[in-house]
């Protein structure tokens, strides 16, 4: 604080430090919002779902066919809505990452778009084309197909909903890695594929990795979207995340609980694999400062 | 930056056509229908359907729940971003990790904790409840539950700016005799107003249109605890299409105005980096 303790041969501090009150308190209040916000709730799932030991847990879980059904069709439902977007990001990420041209940034637009339509907006858009009075609706009920309460719908809701994430994670890798390998490849004669699978892909297989898995825990946990258009059919069109709603309304705290436990477990391993690929794509492009300004994916 | 020729590296018309191909199909089409189908209302039946009572009850609760949650983030946000860049402390690295939890937890799972705890009986509701303040459908559920949503955001804008700051701006204001407080106030917390705004403007949108955990925490009472997303659903399960599809392109607008001023933050930002 006394400006003359600067002129003595040890200064007390260097300017940037803060006195240790300062550093102790604020340090216990960030961790004591983390700790309430985030923490104690963390906490407080597994004790709920345990709470009545673990063959109750077990049997909230396993025994109950409806659940089954839905931790299979999530488990169905989401890698196809994941594959679909690893292919368009890839692609969308090649696009934009290597060339210019006209219209870009349109579509850059259109690719964040996702991001900022509230979920039951996009549920219900696709409730508007594909529903029984939707656009397509008498259309797909002369041809016997059903989109919205069954699969597909869930499919094309959850895709909607995590089409940014790969291509939003590729586009500074292949930016930060520049094309020179890829221009070195192809005058030495390789052809499209061969540049992508032998340089391409080596150099962003991290990106793509980490773009992955936060495609998937959300793919598997989205609930506003799914919810508008599966109809909540127990057994038939329920996920689990709609599946925790349910029991939930269904005054089954403990059976919400349990299989709430199963995606928070689902976010953690998400967090830790997270976090080993950040290391590693720190290692491979030390030059890249961590994109940390994006929200919803990151 | 690397604009290459078109003709040297390979894919670019394939790539380009699966990729607007994919999103016409899943973004303009579907986007395109919903502005259609509000179309087809007449003027007077769509402002009945976005501006009567129950509506602007639900923005009004929509907007002002998400900016006081959006401000409690940037104000937590600031705090956790500083104490993570300037300090050392136990297991920081987890605590670090943990931040990014609200993103990776499924919204549903948030709103049935959040429900839990804050009831009479819940681990913090016992404390709370006794003293008048009921965080479990009510109001003030809504704000808590939409910061913990928004809590990485405004961290995470903040924390890269804060550690690129440079140490010698500091030391300067400090040897012309600038207090510390001084020097966070007039030298820091300026070159942090872009971040701070972006991770505000962030955790604003996605506060606005947050529906999996506020169904479970607010009660969904009409006029009273209903958001704008849970009158869609209301809307929907009376199958008053059109009307839904009206209230829910006034959220489509609000979502593009913010995406748009999202853009422009950005740019902000950069120029300060420069």
């Amino acid at each position: 604080m006394k400006p003359e303790g600067r002129l003595h041969a040890a200064p007390p501090r260097r300017p940037g430090q803060d006195p240790w009150w300062v550093r102790w308190t604020l340090t216990l209040a960030a961790v004591g919002v983390v700790g309430l916000l985030v923490i104690v709730p963390l906490v407080s799932v597994f004790y709920q779902a345990l709470a009545d030991g673990v063959g109750t847990y077990w049997k909230n879980l396993i025994a109950d066919p409806d659940t089954r059904h839905a931790i299979r069709l999530t488990l169905g439902v989401a890698p196809l809505a994941v594959a679909a977007n690893l292919v368009f990001g890839t692609a969308a990420a090649w696009v934009i990452a290597r060339f210019r041209f006209p219209g870009r940034t349109v579509l850059m637009t259109l690719i964040d778009l996702p991001f900022s339509v509230s979920p039951v907006v996009a549920g219900l858009v696709f409730v508007l084309l594909f529903g029984l009075q939707g656009y397509f609706g008498p259309w797909l009920r002369a041809h016997g197909l059903k989109v919205i309460f069954a699969a597909p719908g869930l499919v094309l809701v959850t895709t909607f909903v995590t089409l940014p994430f790969i291509a939003r994670e590729l586009i500074p890798v292949l930016e930060a890695v520049g094309a020179d390998e890829e221009l070195a490849a192809v005058s030495l004669g390789a052809r499209g594929w061969q540049v992508f699978s032998w340089v391409t892909l080596p150099n962003i297989k991290w990106g793509l990795l980490y773009g992955l898995i936060l495609c998937n825990a959300r793919a598997m946990g989205e609930f506003g979207a799914v919810y508008v258009v599966s109809g909540h059919i127990a057994g038939r069109t329920d996920t689990v995340p709609l599946r925790v709603e349910k029991l939930f309304q269904e005054y089954n705290t403990p059976g919400s609980f349990a299989v709430a436990s199963v995606l928070t477990l689902l976010a953690l391993v998400t967090l830790v694999v997270k976090v080993a690929l950040e290391r590693r794509v720190a290692v491979v492009e030390p030059e890249i400062p961590p994109d940390r300004t994006r929200g919803g994916e990151s | 930056m690397s604009s290459v020729n078109r003709r040297v590296l390979p894919g670019f018309y394939p790539s380009l056509g699966f990729t607007v191909v994919y999103l016409t199909v899943l973004v303009v089409v579907p986007l395109a229908a919903c502005c259609l189908k509000a179309a087809s209302l007449s003027p007077d039946e769509f402002l009945a359907a976005v501006w009567n009572e129950r509506a602007r009850a639900a923005y009004a609760l929509t907007f002002g729940t998400s900016v006081l949650a959006a401000a409690a983030n940037v104000a937590l946000g600031l705090l956790i971003a500083w104490v993570l860049v300037r300090y050392q402390f136990p297991f920081k690295r987890l605590f670090d990790s943990l931040i990014d939890l609200p993103f990776a937890l499924p919204t549903a799972v948030a709103g049935l904790v959040y429900s839990s705890l804050y009831v009479r009986g819940g681990w913090l509701g016992r404390f709370l409840v006794p003293l008048g303040i009921e965080a479990a459908y009510s109001r003030l559920a809504i704000v808590l539950v939409l910061t913990f949503i928004g809590l990485p955001f405004v961290v995470r804008t903040v924390q890269p700016v804060l550690e690129s700051v440079d140490a010698e701006l500091e030391e300067a204001s400090s040897s012309l005799g600038a207090s510390r407080w001084q020097t966070f106030r007039r030298v820091i917390l300026p070159l942090l107003v872009p971040a701070l705004t972006t991770g505000f403007v962030l955790a604003f949108a996605r506060a606005l249109g947050e529906y999996g955990s506020v169904v479970f925490v607010s009660g969904n009472m009409p006029l009273r605890t209903e958001i704008a997303p849970v009158l869609i659903v209301a809307r929907l399960s009376e199958f008053r299409y059109a009307e839904a599809t009206a209230i829910a392109v006034v959220l489509l607008a609000v979502s593009f105005l913010l995406l748009g001023l999202i853009n422009l933050l950005e740019r902000w930002g950069k120029s300060y980096e420069a």
